[in-house]
């Protein structure tokens, strides 16, 4: 049978090995990059397409994880795609900066992808962009691609 | 003859109690009294309720119908808060002892007064000591219950059941599974320590030898009732066959030797 | 025929009535047993003795198996992901495979086998040696005092050891990948970190191990102060902690899944 001490220092080792064990996963497996909403300002971009974009993707400008895809919505009067995203506070963006929709390697998750413009104006919180580009749909693609090479056919003929 | 009622009054008083387990009546209707200051032996066959009567006292069942009383307070009544402060003045042996394995001897007769006063440590390992003194196993003290033989582990839990020195002491097969010295040992020592303690004492036994020795008056049960009652002269005198087939340890009579069974001539020549 | 299997519908609405009847017994004793829990506080000592044998002594059969299970998914998933090219995402696939699912519910299921049958055999044992009786014939309330610490104890080891599983299987997946595979040490972990959340996955795979650890540590408490007071009774009762803790862990497991991850 332990006597106290033995046990206390054990039971004491268990508890900061435990710790240690959430520390890590916390720190260096995991990051921290929710963005909590007080700290980043909403912006709006309307799509025709957002492929396959989900909610809380990055919002990327230069590569650079800046914000998250906050919500995602149906607009049923122009039938195309809103998107909202909290951008962090730190960084400003002026007014016509353009809104893309891009994919990370080539069969990657897709994020939005932030140009900035040159206006002296910033984006305020609750603006919308007005400068956007959907997604690449694959399909779409394909069938241009196949109308291309029939057309250029149909003009050899 | 109904043992005298003595000045002190009736430590327990069991009033027309009646307890059923499991669709049979294992209690009908009892009553029995245990007056201050005396040894009580409870004998009867096995399941005839002896070791529930000793739960219904410790309030650990609850009797369908009639009361338990306890230093003139009711037991069976009794509130939680209530009923342990009435626990505080009983000890009870259970039937093998029933210590806690991971304490070693010291810390078992120690676990009441750690658990249930304020008293320093310094204190509580004099009374321990003293405890252990009482029923010869002060040298034991260190050991564990593994290393300790049967006897001497009931003999541990009987230091333990009076570390609070109750003022009733309920014993719970005592003598099972004894060597004659450890038997008459712990005979000796629950006689002893009733005296010493001006407790009182109920043995729930089978022994018909070793109580008759120490106790001061008897009750059988059978079917859930009292069949018998009387001092320890008056039982061994006894005609009555109930009586009489226990203490003279016959194979047949009122209690019968045959489970129920239809006829045995028929059974044998019954058709395969 | 017809007799046949009403009968057998018959057995079959007993036994679930069983199985309710006992559910809400389990309940009520919970409910007691949380209510006394000032005890286990108040008499610190006993509860950490309780984490000792919980959790000190799981130690070994846990960081033993999350080695193994890490460098397993290490090897599997390097062999899926190499095909299309996407080796280097192994570290992100070993730490979300981990930390949401693995470690908690394969901590959980070790947990309730080694720990959880101990607790049942020791308070089972405890009943039939009738110490519990002991107990309250000297006025001290058997679940406070026994029942109590070893569910703090186990409440308390429970995240802890599904931390330390994690942990230790994300090195395990790391080991085998890369120095032994020679997946990138940098994309290894840079691309987990890129991957996994925080709240999402950390968090999450905790709250779930804490959940478990409610859950086995009660049944493992509750089957043994309920055993039959014989050896076949705490046999049984031991089975049934382990059956019914790990069919309650993979139920639990896909209800907060569900809750957690939806639309992920």
């Amino acid at each position: 049978m332990m006597n106290r001490r033995a046990l206390d220092i054990w039971v004491g080792f268990f508890v900061a090995l435990g710790f240690a064990a959430i520390m890590f996963l916390a720190l260096r497996v995991a990051s921290s990059a929710t963005l909590a909403a007080a700290d980043g300002y909403e912006v709006k971009a309307k799509f025709d397409n957002i492929g396959g974009l989900k909610v809380r993707a990055p919002v990327k400008s230069a590569g650079v994880v800046v914000g998250r895809v906050a919500g995602i919505r149906f607009d049923n009067q122009n039938f195309e795609a809103v998107v909202t995203m909290n951008v962090d506070k730190r960084y400003a963006f002026p007014q016509d900066t353009a809104a893309k929709i891009l994919t990370s390697g080539l069969l990657g998750e897709q994020y939005v992808g932030l140009t900035a413009g040159g206006d002296t104006a910033m984006l305020k919180d609750g603006d919308t962009l007005k400068i956007t580009q959907s997604a690449i749909v694959l399909e779409n693609l394909i069938s241009q691609f196949l109308y291309s090479k029939a057309a250029e056919g149909g003009e050899k003929k | 003859m109904p043992p005298p009622a003595p000045p002190a009054g009736n430590l327990v008083e069991i009033e027309n109690v009646t307890f059923s387990y499991g669709g049979a009546n294992v209690l009908d209707g009892i009553s029995l009294t245990i007056p201050r200051g005396s040894v009580v032996a409870i004998m009867g066959g096995s399941g005839s309720g002896k070791t529930t009567l000793l739960r219904l006292i410790g309030g650990a069942l609850r009797p369908g119908k009639g009361e338990v009383r306890a230093f003139g307070r009711s037991v069976s009544r009794a509130r939680t808060r209530e009923l342990y402060q009435l626990r505080r003045k009983m000890g009870m042996l259970f039937q093998f002892g029933a210590l806690f394995t991971d304490l070693s001897a010291f810390d078992n007769v120690a676990f009441p007064m750690r658990e249930r006063t304020d008293l320093p440590e310094a204190l509580i390992r004099d009374l321990v000591l003293m405890k252990l003194q009482a029923v010869g196993l002060r040298g034991a003290a260190d050991l564990m219950p593994q290393q300790l033989s049967g006897g001497m582990q009931r003999r541990v839990a009987l230091a333990r059941a009076i570390a609070l020195d109750p003022a009733l002491i309920m014993y719970d097969e005592p003598f099972t599974g004894l060597d004659p010295i450890s038997l008459a040992v712990t005979g000796q020592l629950i006689r002893d320590l009733n005296d010493a303690l001006d407790a009182a004492s109920i043995v729930v036994t089978h022994d018909v030898h070793e109580s008759l020795a120490i106790v001061d008056y008897i009750y059988f049960l059978a079917n859930g009732r009292v069949v018998a009652q009387g001092t320890p002269d008056e039982v061994r005198a006894s005609t009555a066959p109930f009586v009489h087939q226990f203490v003279h340890a016959e194979s047949d009579g009122p209690v019968p030797f045959h489970y129920p069974a239809p006829d045995y001539q028929g059974a044998l020549l019954a058709a395969r | 025929m017809l007799a046949r299997v009403l009968s057998l519908f018959e057995a079959l609405g007993a036994r679930v009535n069983g199985m309710i009847a006992r559910l809400g017994l389990a309940s009520r004793f919970f409910w007691i047993m949380l209510r006394l829990s000032g005890t286990s506080f108040r008499r610190l000592p006993l509860t950490i003795r309780e984490i000792y044998f919980a959790g000190v002594l799981s130690l070994i059969i846990i960081a033993v198996s999350a080695l193994f299970v890490g460098m397993v998914l290490g090897l599997q998933g390097y062999d899926t992901l190499v095909r299309y090219g996407s080796a280097d995402a192994v570290g992100t696939l070993v730490a979300l495979s981990l930390t949401r699912e693995l470690g908690p519910v394969v901590a959980a299921l070790l947990f309730a086998s080694r720990a959880g049958s101990a607790i049942t055999a020791e308070i089972g044992l405890m009943k039939a040696t009738e110490q519990l009786s002991a107990m309250e014939m000297m006025a001290v309330d058997p679940i406070a005092r026994v029942v109590g610490p070893r569910f703090w104890g186990g409440v308390v080891s429970m995240p802890l050891l599904a931390a330390l599983f994690s942990a230790i299987g994300i090195f395990g997946g790391y080991l085998v990948t890369v120095p032994l595979i020679g997946v990138d040490d940098g994309a290894f972990w840079s691309q987990m970190q890129s991957s996994v959340d925080l709240r999402e996955d950390v968090v999450n795979g905790i709250i779930k191990s804490a959940v478990f650890g409610v859950a086995v540590t009660w049944i493992a408490v509750f089957e043994g102060y309920d055993a039959a007071p014989t050896a076949e009774g705490v046999s049984r009762a031991t089975t049934r902690t382990v059956v019914t803790s790990s069919l309650a862990i993979l139920a639990l497991d896909f209800v907060l899944t569900a809750f957690m991850f939806r639309g992920a």
